[in-house]
């Protein structure tokens, strides 16, 4: 351990030997840890490692079982989340905390409305003062504007802002790029340089360890609810992160192999979708080829997806699957030409949270597997078994209620009820969003497996490593339409930049499958 | 199947403490009676379930039951029209209701409780207006036809006790009902919609005609519950047979284990909600308890239950929650 808190300049905010139990479970082991002000301190591990636990009791959630909190050096308690704002500790959840049918103002200032008798509401002074806040994370919507009308990305944005707004002095940040672009995850990073200047801290927990390379002024590691090792500033490298969240050496993160291609499964042809009329979508995909759709959010990503899905049906043009037109107009469509698509959003499109996983996994195979509309146990069991047992999902049985897994055990069973079709064109809406380093890797082999196996990939992501890493051909885009497309060699953060930013006039794009 | 044991005891509770306070709640007129009208009301209950398990609601059932039960009443005894013709003819006539509401709701997005709303005041309407609101009746007639609602059936080697019709229309409807729900892949599918309509689409369902179908399937039980109701009350009010009938079979579908979010719900266990409630009502009236007392002591009993259920179900959660860490 290196650069341990001196006497004269106490820390702001000090752990020690913390200890939570649940019920036949240790998530924190006795967990020490410091942090000091102005400080921006990366927090990273696997998923169970103990993170989340650590910044619930920091944030009042829950309460620990042992161990200290100190503030300033004196030992505090955080029973509950308004003690937490008491003492200038914001945390902003992974999971977006918003009331999306109130609009931006009523969100940011929830719970602590500036009201006069018989609360009456200051909607004015609210207004003005949200509007600060905005401004602060350089987010230009109007305060009136409702959440639920605002992208996911914007969304989180807000919750920052929200923060920004309490004057908290240690600002906790749960995974806050998960859903940010590039554009906005740039924003923030500057925010936090420019929070940090002013003395604010910042506890930073991330998989990405890009970030927390480019961000962190220190970092902290957790294992199993250990402590795992600290690295400063000058000592913060990709592999000595990974080595100590796993504990073990990962030779090559993205194992990426050069596949012969086959014919062209997709083709889109003058795709118009409902969300972007204007503009019209031509590429083509070959089975075996992994293509990523990269570009910042509302580019349209999540749009063409859906419209090649039969969500949204295409206003025009046409999809053509193996030289077949196969327009989608419904899933239902989609899925019998051999399209899946695993969506972004995990919780609300991909799964059916209270269902168990098996009848998640055997949701869209129920239809092509019955036996004259009744359900075929026999075929579903052992769909489900093989699904569990080739995605390597931990499950204690296919009973499980599905909500109760990890993030990453949840994505993998959304890739195993899609794959359960055996499709010829798998779509993936953001894979690994909000996923440990370990089930990223799983399912970054899974991709290649598949398309080594001839399926055609198409998989958007706002994680420019993982376009870079992964991608056979990176597919672009801004505002709606495709203003790029990058063939591996070309392919670079600068390049996917200036396409996704629309620095660059659409270009006739050169392409392999000419 | 622990869902419903709760209610099963609440059931046998009920029916324990009616018979030692008043041995003529065992008697066979009585037994006979209580399950003419459980089978009466398990038909509607069961129908208004399919529609609960999507995650809507059916406030239209009483008036769908009383524009059936007055249109038989008055096409058969006024216009002397043939049972073949009139039955099926409002079978048809109630699925029509149902498609109609699942239409709204489905292609124009209303809320299910806005249009079955306005369902129970427009079928109430028009039958008051059919008979201009004079009660129907079957007199003495059609004797043969009423045997499916009135009627009995001996139990071999069993003297004094005969079983009612309506059990085997009930019956059979459960049977098919049940297998629907729970091996079919159109029953998973209507389970996971009522669970998360979104998912269940992205998943490839289609959503909205299996809510069409919930809905057709809940007032065409109510068409059928009204020509059973007509056939065994005789004499047919316009303006009240039915009426409220759609909050006891609500009431029957939830102390059943339908949740109102959806994507819950056994058969077995709505008709023992119905019978639950039809018991109630019938220890009520033997007990010599003032009716006007009716609705409130159904009322505690069945928040009663709900809230013990409620209550078992954390421990249940908590001690699975210890067990699983």
């Amino acid at each position: 351990m290196n650069g341990a808190p001196s006497k004269q300049n106490p820390p702001t905010l000090e752990v020690s030997n913390l200890v939570k139990k649940f019920p036949g479970a240790v998530a924190l082991g006795g967990v020490s840890m410091w942090h000091r002000e102005g400080e921006v301190l990366a927090v990273i591990g696997e998923n169970g490692a103990g993170k989340s636990t650590l910044m619930k009791i920091l944030a009042g959630v829950q309460e620990p079982d042992g161990g200290e909190l100190l503030m300033n050096g004196n030992v505090v308690r955080i029973p509950n989340p308004k003690s937490a704002t008491d003492l200038g500790i914001a945390l902003i959840h992974q999971e977006l905390n918003l009331a999306d049918n109130l609009d931006i103002a009523s969100n940011i200032f929830l719970g602590r409305e500036p009201h006069g008798k018989f609360g009456w509401i200051h909607q004015r002074e609210i207004r003005e003062r949200s509007a600060v806040a905005l401004d602060q994370v350089g987010l230009k919507e109007s305060v009136r504007t409702l959440v639920r009308d605002l992208s996911i990305g914007r969304q989180q944005m807000v919750e920052i802002a929200k923060a920004l707004s309490f004057d908290a002095r240690i600002i906790i940040m749960d995974e806050p790029t998960s859903s940010l672009s590039q554009y906005e995850t740039e924003n923030l990073f500057q925010l936090i340089h420019s929070l940090r200047d002013r003395g604010v801290g910042i506890i930073y927990i991330s998989h990405r360890l890009g970030e927390v390379k480019e961000l962190a002024d220190r970092v902290v590691a957790l294992r199993d609810g250990q402590n795992a090792g600290e690295l400063s500033r000058e000592e913060i490298n990709s592999d000595r992160m990974i080595q100590m969240m796993v504990g073990r050496e990962f030779s090559q993160f993205y194992q990426r192999e050069d596949r012969p291609l086959g014919d062209v499964a997709l083709e889109v042809k003058d795709l118009k979708t409902p969300s972007f009329p204007k503009h019209a979508l031509n590429f083509k995909i070959r089975s075996g080829e992994v293509v990523g759709l990269a570009g910042l959010v509302g580019a349209g990503r999540t749009e063409l997806l859906r419209c090649l899905f039969g969500i949204e049906p295409a206003v025009s043009g046409s999809i053509l699957v193996n030289g077949v037109e196969a327009t989608p107009k419904t899933p239902i469509e989609a899925i019998e030409s051999g399209i899946s698509l695993a969506p972004e959003d995990r919780k609300h499109h991909g799964l059916i949270l209270e269902m168990t996983v098996g009848e998640n996994l055997s949701l869209p195979s129920l239809k092509r597997d019955q036996n004259h509309g009744f359900l075929n146990r026999e075929k579903e069991r052992s769909l489900i078994d093989r699904m569990i047992h080739s995605m390597g999902v931990k499950t204690q049985s296919h009973k499980q209620i599905i909500q109760y897994l990890s993030g990453g055990n949840q994505q993998k069973v959304v890739l195993g009820k899609w794959l359960g079709m055996e499709p010829r064109i798998l779509l993936l809406d953001e894979p690994t969003r909000g996923i440990d380093v370990g089930a990223k890797q799983e399912i970054y082999r899974l991709m290649e497996i598949l398309a080594s196996e001839g399926v055609a990939i198409l998989y958007a992501s706002s994680e420019m490593e993982e376009i870079l890493g992964m991608a056979d051909r990176a597919l672009v885009m801004h505002e709606g339409q495709i203003t790029g497309e990058l063939l591996r060699e070309d392919m670079s953060e600068e390049a996917i930049m200036q396409l996704a930013t629309g620095q660059q006039e659409p270009a006739e794009a050169k392409s392999r499958t000419e | 199947m622990k869902k419903i044991l709760g209610i099963l005891g609440l059931l046998i509770f009920v029916c324990v403490f009616t018979a030692i306070k008043s041995p003529s709640f065992l008697s066979a007129y009585n037994v006979e009676n209580t399950l003419r009208w459980t089978s009466l009301f398990g038909v509607i209950s069961i129908g208004v379930a399919f529609v609960i398990i999507t995650g809507g609601i059916d406030l239209s059932i009483g008036s769908v039951i009383g524009l059936s039960g007055t249109t038989l009443a008055y096409t058969l005894s006024v216009k002397g029209w043939s049972p073949y013709m009139v039955i099926p003819m409002i079978l048809i006539c109630s699925m029509c209701i149902g498609l109609f509401h699942g239409l709204l709701i489905t292609r124009l997005k209303l809320q299910p409780f806005v249009v079955t709303l306005c369902g129970l005041l427009l079928y109430r309407g028009i039958s008051r207006y059919i008979t201009n609101d004079q009660s129907q009746g079957f007199g003495s007639g059609f004797q043969g036809l009423r045997q499916l609602a009135v009627g009995k059936v001996a139990i071999p080697f069993v003297d004094g006790f005969m079983i009612p019709i309506p059990c085997f229309i009930v019956l059979g409807i459960a049977i098919v009902a049940g297998i629907f729900l729970n091996s079919t892949i159109y029953g998973r599918y209507l389970l996971a919609l009522g669970r998360n309509e979104m998912a269940a689409k992205y998943s490839g369902i289609q959503t909205e005609r299996m809510t069409l179908l919930a809905y057709i399937v809940c007032s065409t039980l109510a068409g059928l519950g009204g020509i059973l109701f007509a056939l065994d009350v005789n004499s047919v009010q316009p303006a009240g047979l039915g009426e409220f009938y759609e909050l006891y079979a609500i009431a029957a579908a939830v102390l059943g284990g339908c949740s109102l979010r959806g994507g819950e719900g056994s058969i077995l266990g709505v008709i023992i909600g119905a019978a639950v409630l039809r018991v109630l009502y019938n220890a009520i009236n033997i007990l010599r308890i003032p009716t006007h007392l009716e609705f409130a002591i159904i009322g505690s009993v069945i928040l009663a239950g709900v809230i013990v259920d409620e209550l078992v179900k954390r421990y249940a959660a908590k001690r699975r929650a210890i067990k699983n860490a």
